[in-house]
């Protein structure tokens, strides 16, 4: 195949990529841009393995079609709930993948650059590796955080962020040797050492942080794997790795943006980790109140006599698995005429429209599951709210203390609603270590117990 | 535990202590109930209606009082008239009776409890403390009142109180001014803003001033520095400046108001005098007062505690049984707060109760315990809630802030990204160029691109952007046929967990994406 039909296959299929993410814009051309997705890869690949250059089509065929196979097995076993830990484990082989190329790269004696472009491509090389294993332990610790393996609550190292530093420093000095170096004496080695601390450096990076700032730190992984790819595509001289790296890079980099603003955090102070150190004196003036538990049947009822209902999944809903039961609610409220809404706070769950995809799978159509924005002037008018297993994200501190550390973040205002109804575990507080007023108010009733059980005894009795 | 339900006695009196449906909630806690023939009648609750909320119907008083551990009642007891003799008499020693009490105003009807050996809980008594709130039968009742205050001055106020331009000519509002802005007055406010009226409203307390504007009324406001909050959360004298300048603000506004309601009560003392005769006087024909406040002396000079008075035109009612007016919803709200007081003592849900004196709410309500008098309690000091910042403002001010610093941080940003690429391009051989040219185009595509994707895809797209990483392939497929061994092994785990990622990403974006559906 020549070399003017390789490109233009690579062009095409960066365009199908780009269609790809476009269509995602909505629910209806989401499954068409999947496809293109799909289409472009193919393509690139097809066009790869018929390049002069590769052969061992045996060795290829049979990889592909194993590599290919277990991924379909994982993503037909998986379950939506356990869908950021496969997103983070995924994130992890695309990070293991790019170390192994760039290494590959640089042992192979094929290159044969001089001068300037010499240094470039060592600089490429060497980026490659840093991302790439930064972004595999790092996923592989969010896999692990989010699995359960690993405890969720941040590691704090005293001195991690000297060590952060020293790490840092010690990368850009090793990268100063790395360049110019000879391959077989001392390059290999310098090359190797960076990558040990890049790995180190994902493992702690990622350890300091807690459970909930996962949808930022899925987001920037996502990033970095794109990062990852395009520097490899820099190294092998490759346009269509640099298009997608680049389209993946800022997709990811675009999501963790948006996850900051949604928790009105910066996000460096996201990445440095140890949210909740400071927030222990957070739990003031609530010492004297208590809360007004309701049970099932009161619930039912107070569902039964609403004309609006709006519904605020958390994290918590996701760990219950309770969302087939909500569904199930949410049909049979529908069916006696009551309006049905879901409100969806940008970080509830562990990654970016974590909820809405479970949502999606207990079947609950999509156009009536609406965004923070589109619903929250809308609350006032709600009859009774039912928050499930959310926290954070439904406390009214947020607005009304300046000083607390969850102040200026974008909250579902659900206290303005007529009643609502908190479904939780226990009193514990959320993530932020911050007590929620919420659920002191004279208008918030408490539904203790596990939220599936609970969502079940509440469908029985309005049957 | 068995708890009986006496008739009230008092005359006049349509409350009854539980609704039939706080008594299902009482069963559950496993107690049994018996309440007194037609005790619920005059508040529309039949005796079938409670016999089928699981309670049995007891014909005799005597026997209802002799076989109850628990009496539940509204009134404080007095003599009955059908029996003749003091309440007091019939409370077995070792039993629990919860009503009213106001034991303050009725020293000797304490020592008359405490004489029958049993436990009394006053539900006057209940200390203003958020923990207590569910409890709180005062707010329930003031709250009846604050209504029913409204509702009796429309009916004695012979206009509309809404506006209304109409065919035959153009009607004004009904301008009301409600003073006291506790629960009974916001009450008002509410009720008289819903049926179209002009309200404002006045308070000595100034963390009123945002309740009322809450319930779109306006607040009048006094030119005048002294605080009005003392402790509990209720009024406190004022000083004789500020009530000159109070009673000036009233004068004014009573020449041109149709309905006054009053409300002020300051604890444990005579009702405050707000409104002169010579205001009264200076209402138009045809005005309503209602004095929430009559039962104490009231807060107008003419008010007649129970009666409505026609006053130089002006009707002055002094009714002082409101939430007796609207039984049903009165007796609802107070047995639900028994109800839950009952929650309070019966923690094990066996239908026992514990009065655990060690707990300041229960001991503040105790006012007789075992024959004993422990009233006055202990006093509780309780902060009241402050006056809150003005939160939003706050916040906006802070939001603001930060998108205008996005602005122009994002315009240097834009500005050091230009240089650097200029910076670049200076050194980098034409090679580069053109990669690092794809490069930031590409970058520039996906931020395009990326920000039209609606949130609710943003699972999937992490997962078809994974998939799409999955391209590093390419990179392990140019490198598989290469010369040394260990670049081929590399290159063939980077393909095998590339093609992973590849076929995983998609498929399982595909099994999300299908499961998205509208509405049908």
């Amino acid at each position: 195949m020549s070399t003017g039909m390789i490109s233009s296959a690579y062009i095409a299929a960066s365009i199908l990529f780009i269609l790809s993410l476009g269509g995602l814009s909505g629910q209806e051309t989401a499954r068409r841009g999947n496809l293109f997705g799909i289409l472009g890869m193919g393509l690139a690949i097809a066009v790869t393995v018929f390049t002069p250059k590769v052969g061992n089509y045996g060795l290829i065929l049979g990889l592909m079609v194993l590599g290919g196979g277990i991924g379909a097995i994982v993503a037909a076993r998986v379950q939506m709930t356990a869908m950021p830990q496969l997103v983070a484990l995924l994130h992890s082989l695309v990070g293991l993948a790019a170390v192994l190329v760039s290494i590959g790269t640089y042992i192979d004696p094929d290159s044969n650059y001089i001068g300037v472009e010499k240094a470039i491509h060592e600089v490429e090389i060497f980026l490659g590796v840093l991302i790439g294993a930064v972004t595999f332990t790092g996923s592989v610790i969010a896999f692990g955080k989010l699995q359960g393996v690993i405890h969720s609550r941040p590691l704090m190292l005293p001195g991690r962020h000297v060590i952060n530093i020293l790490i840092g420093l010690a990368c850009v000095w090793l990268g100063w040797i790395f360049v110019g170096a000879d391959p077989l004496s001392g390059g290999m080695l310098v090359l190797l050492i960076a990558t040990f601390l890049a790995l180190l450096f994902g493992v702690h990076m990622v350890m300091a942080i807690g459970g909930a700032d996962m949808p930022v730190v899925i987001s920037m992984l996502n990033s970095y794997s794109g990062w990852a790819a395009a520097a490899t595509g820099f190294m092998l001289s490759n346009d269509l790795l640099i298009v997608t790296g680049a389209l993946v890079g800022s997709s990811g980099a675009i999501l963790s943006y948006i996850m900051c603003r949604a928790m009105n955090r910066h996000f460096l102070s996201v990445i440095l980790g140890g949210f909740g150190s400071t927030t222990t004196s957070a739990s003031k003036d609530l010492g004297e109140a208590t809360v007004i538990a309701i049970d099932a049947t009161e619930t039912a009822q107070l569902l039964g006599e609403s004309r609006q209902v709006v519904i605020v999944p958390g994290y918590g809903m996701a760990v219950a698995h309770a969302q087939h039961p909500v569904s199930d609610l949410t049909r049979l409220l529908r069916d006696k005429g009551i309006k049905v809404r879901f409100a969806i706070h940008p970080v509830a769950g562990r990654m970016p429209g974590h909820m809405n995809v479970l949502l999606a799978e207990a079947k609950v159509p999509y156009d009536i599951v609406l965004e923070m924005d589109e619903i929250n002037d809308e609350l006032p008018d709600v009859d009774t709210v039912l928050v499930i297993g959310a926290n954070d994200i439904v406390n009214p501190s947020a607005q009304e203390d300046p000083d607390g550390p969850i102040a200026g973040m974008p909250v579902l205002e659900v206290w303005k609603a007529e009643t609502t109804i908190v479904l939780k575990r226990s009193m514990a507080t959320g993530y932020a270590g911050v007590d929620n007023p919420l659920f002191y108010r004279e208008k918030t009733r408490m539904l203790f117990g596990d939220a599936k059980d609970s969502m079940e005894q509440v469908l029985a009795e309005l049957r | 535990m068995h708890i009986g339900i006496p008739k009230e006695i008092y005359p006049g009196e349509r409350r009854v202590a539980v609704s039939p449906e706080v008594v299902s909630h009482l069963i559950k806690l496993g107690f049994d109930l018996s309440i007194e023939q037609e005790a619920g009648l005059p508040a529309s609750f039949s005796d079938a209606a409670y016999q089928r909320a699981g309670a049995s119907i007891e014909p005799d008083a005597r026997t209802l009082w002799a076989s109850s551990d628990i009496v539940l009642k509204v009134r404080a007891p007095s003599d009955h008239p059908l029996l003749g003799v003091q309440e007091t008499t019939l409370l077995q020693p070792n039993t629990t009776l919860i009503s009213f009490i106001w034991p303050d105003q009725n020293p000797e009807l304490l020592g008359l409890m405490a004489a029958s050996g049993a436990s009394v809980l006053a539900m006057d008594a209940v200390p203003r403390i958020s923990r207590a709130q569910k409890l709180d039968a005062l707010s329930s009742m003031a709250n009846i009142a604050g209504y029913r205050a409204v509702i009796e001055a429309a009916s004695h106020f012979g206009r509309f109180f809404t506006g209304q331009v109409t065919a035959a000519g153009k009607v004004p509002p009904a301008k009301i001014m409600i003073i006291g802005a506790g629960v009974a007055g916001l009450a008002a406010i509410g009720a008289a803003g819903n049926m179209g009226a002009v309200v404002r409203a006045f308070d000595t307390r100034p963390e009123a001033k945002e309740q009322v504007e809450s319930m779109g009324a306006e607040f009048l406001m006094l030119d005048f520095e002294e605080q009005g909050s003392g402790a509990g959360g209720y009024a406190k004298v004022m000083s004789e400046e500020f009530i000159a300048a109070e009673m000036a603000l009233f004068a004014q506004q009573a020449r041109e108001l149709d309905i006054i309601i009053t409300t002020a009560l300051i604890p444990g003392k005579p009702a405050p005098r707000l409104i002169t005769a010579d205001m009264v006087a200076s209402m138009k024909d045809g005005s309503v007062i209602v004095d929430l406040a009559a039962e104490q002396g009231g807060n107008c000079e003419l008010t007649r505690p129970g009666e409505v008075a026609l006053i130089e035109g002006v009707n002055v009612i002094g009714y002082t049984d409101l939430p007796s007016r609207m039984p049903a919803q009165s007796s609802q709200l107070y047995g639900t707060n028994i109800r839950y007081l009952l929650e309070d003592l019966c923690p094990g849900k066996d239908g026992q109760i514990l009065l655990d004196m060690s707990d300041e709410v229960l001991r503040s309500m105790t006012v007789v315990q075992s024959g004993e008098i422990t009233w006055p309690p202990p006093e509780i000091k309780v902060p009241v809630i402050p006056a809150k910042p003005k939160p939003d403002v706050q916040t906006q001010t802070g939001v603001t802030k930060t998108s205008g610093g996005n602005k122009k941080s994002g315009l240097i940003g834009l500005g050091i990204v230009i240089a650097l690429i200029i910076a670049v391009g200076s050194v980098a051989p034409a090679s580069f160029m053109n990669h690092f040219t794809v490069f930031i185009l590409s970058i520039f595509v996906g931020w395009q691109v990326i920000w039209n994707v609606t949130p609710a895809l943003h699972t999937p797209l992490m997962s078809v952007t994974n998939a799409i990483s999955g391209i590093i392939v390419i990179g392990a497929l140019l490198k598989i046929n290469a010369e040394p061994v260990l670049v081929v092994v590399l290159a063939a785990v980077s393909l095998l967990i590339a093609s992973i990622n590849v076929c995983g990403g998609f498929l399982v974006t595909q099994k999300m994406l299908r499961m998205f559906r509208r509405d049908l």
